[in-house]
């Protein structure tokens, strides 16, 4: 089995009567890509922070690089790149002078961190960028010169809250190249997300968190096969006419989900299926047949959408 | 693993290094922060000390000011309320500015630096702008002949430590702040103000009716400009006010980091 980097027993975190963090157990391995996947609230930002080394657990056991956090943050955090879900940055200073800052905290000599700095803005494709106030960049160069900080110390686990939340589809893309790039250097990252299909893109192995509790664990193809089907037909009748099709509709596969706008069936062949709703005459408004997703996989875990 | 990361060193260097990272943002400012270190003093003795100065010296000759002339008088005074200004604003904006405005306490908070150093850092980039505005102050006071170099240079290391314990009780405070648009009004026009007007700046708090007096009292500008006059020009004050003074700047030192360092622990904690 290989190294394990992080490993958590029963690791939970209250905040008075509240629970953010109930009970969880995982393992992140050396090299890999690990993804915590769920909505708004389920204990994913807080346990990054317990990663972090700046957040203490309430009770349970974790250890990180091998040292507990409760008694060894320096430590820990020497060997971290956070990347914080809001950016952080210095705005008023520039690109570089952010870069450089950074990598005194972590005692770093001005030559080291010099040639870093050069190595760093090539990474993030921010060379023509390096002596502006980073007031001035767009979202996406933010995120990425986030990320570039984070990596000013050449850490061994690199962190990421909900790297590309609030980016546009261009950006995101090209944020999702970085980050694959770096995970081909043999990193080990930690994501969280709320997006199935930066989770599919990024993630060797995730854990699925709802209300504070791991609901599931695998590779996003084993969570696939285990929770899902491998197509869904999605049809819609209009809102008025679900509810009445749903039952006839239910009978048809082995299980459905009715949406407010739409119904998801999980069968092994759409097209199939589909051609026997249209022989019994009930012809939805759009229909559509797509491969299952993590998407999917939550729905049918939690009952809930991930984007709600 | 990076074997160029040294904690220990960290460890004894964190707050230094938070310092010189303030600097750095500071130097973006060091136009502003110039010209405010200049041309306060200038404004302030051609206006008042020399204008004001000579209606005072001409009305009420040395009288009021316990024997000596009204620039010799205020120039003390005028110091250290440049000093306590210059506290303020370093330490106060940092700190929204750390927790709130671009949260850059929390990067810092994600790497091997402690809350502690922060506190610390962000003190000596206070105390770094404390002490180029005292010195700027101090080099124009004698440029106008109001005090010489030998009798007045142990007001300075007083004035910054006057300033170095309002910077620090100012730390405290504005951690402990959530609101922050609502805490600068409120400091500005309630907090401030009085205390540059009721600390004995430009005549002596014992001038005030007895209830007035006590704004001066808790002001810690007023206990850093009678300890400025009692350096610079020998005003007297008995060693019972001497120790008075120095323990309140002491306590306000002591009490501000106390609640800076426990404010700014449990926010990044969160």
């Amino acid at each position: 089995m290989p190294e394990s980097l992080i490993s958590a027993r029963g690791l939970t975190k209250k905040y008075g009567d509240f629970t953010a963090v109930d009970a969880i157990d995982f393992d992140v391995a050396k090299g890999e890509s690990f993804g915590l996947l769920g909505p708004n609230g389920a204990g994913k930002s807080t346990t990054m922070r317990i990663i972090a080394a700046t957040s203490q657990r309430t009770s349970g056991s974790i250890s990180i690089l091998g040292r507990d956090p409760e008694e060894h943050g320096p430590q820990i955090r020497a060997h971290l790149g956070v990347v914080p879900q809001q950016d952080n940055l210095d705005g008023e200073l520039t690109v570089t002078e952010n870069l450089f800052i950074y990598g005194r905290y972590f005692g770093l000599s001005k030559k080291f961190i010099r040639n870093k700095i050069e190595e760093l803005l090539d990474f993030a494709q921010l060379q023509e960028k390096r002596d502006s106030k980073v007031e001035a960049l767009s979202g996406g160069m933010k995120r990425r010169l986030t990320i570039a900080r984070a990596l000013v110390s050449e850490p061994d686990i690199l962190m990421l809250d909900e790297p590309t939340t609030g980016l546009d589809p261009q950006a995101r893309h090209i944020l999702w190249d970085r980050l694959f790039r770096l995970k081909e250097t043999g990193v080990t990252l930690v994501i969280t997300t709320h997006f199935m299909d930066e989770a599919e893109q990024l993630c060797d192995r995730l854990v699925v968190m709802d209300k504070g509790k791991i609901m599931a664990e695998g590779s996003p193809l084993e969570l696939i096969k285990k929770y899902s089907t491998k197509e869904v037909l999605e049809v819609r009748f209009g809102s008025e006419r679900n509810k009445e099709v749903a039952p006839v509709l239910r009978d048809m596969c082995s299980r459905i989900e009715e949406l407010p706008d739409r119904i998801l069936m999980y069968v092994e062949d759409g097209e199939a299926l589909l051609e026997e709703i249209v022989a019994k005459k009930l012809h939805p408004t759009t229909s559509l047949v797509r491969r299952s997703s993590l998407e999917d996989v939550f729905l049918r875990l939690t009952g809930r959408s991930l984007i709600e | 693993m990076n074997s160029g990361i040294n904690v220990t060193k960290i460890r004894a260097r964190g707050a230094a290094y938070v310092a010189e990272a303030r600097i750095a943002q500071m130097m973006k400012w060091k136009g502003i922060i110039a010209i405010v270190a200049i041309g306060n003093p200038l404004f302030y003795l051609v206006a008042i000390g020399i204008g004001i100065g000579v209606l005072v010296n001409e009305n009420s000759g040395t009288s009021g000011t316990g024997g000596v002339e009204y620039i010799t008088f205020i120039a003390p005074a005028l110091l250290a309320s440049a000093a306590l200004t210059g506290a303020l604003d370093e330490a106060m904006f940092p700190v929204m500015e750390g927790f709130k405005w671009r949260k850059l306490f929390y990067a810092i908070n994600s790497t091997p630096i402690n809350p502690g150093q922060i506190v610390l850092g962000v003190f000596i980039g206070a105390l770094a702008r404390v002490v180029f505005t005292v010195v700027c102050y101090w080099a124009l006071l004698i440029a106008f002949g109001v005090v010489t170099i030998s009798e007045s240079w142990d007001v300075i290391p007083i004035t910054i430590f006057a300033a170095g314990a309002f910077a620090a009780v100012i730390m405290g405070v504005t951690a402990s702040v959530k609101n922050e648009d609502y805490f600068m009004t409120v400091l500005n026009r309630m907090i401030i103000m009085p205390m540059f007007l009721f600390s004995g700046t430009f005549f002596p708090l014992s001038s005030m009716p007895i209830f007035i007096q006590p704004i001066g009292w808790i002001s810690p500008l007023w206990h850093a400009t009678e300890l400025g006059r009692y350096f610079s020009y020998g005003y007297s004050i008995s060693s019972t006010m001497l120790v008075i003074h120095f323990g309140y700047l002491i306590g306000m030192m002591i009490v501000g980091f106390k609640l800076a360092n426990q404010k700014f622990a449990e926010r990044l904690a969160k």
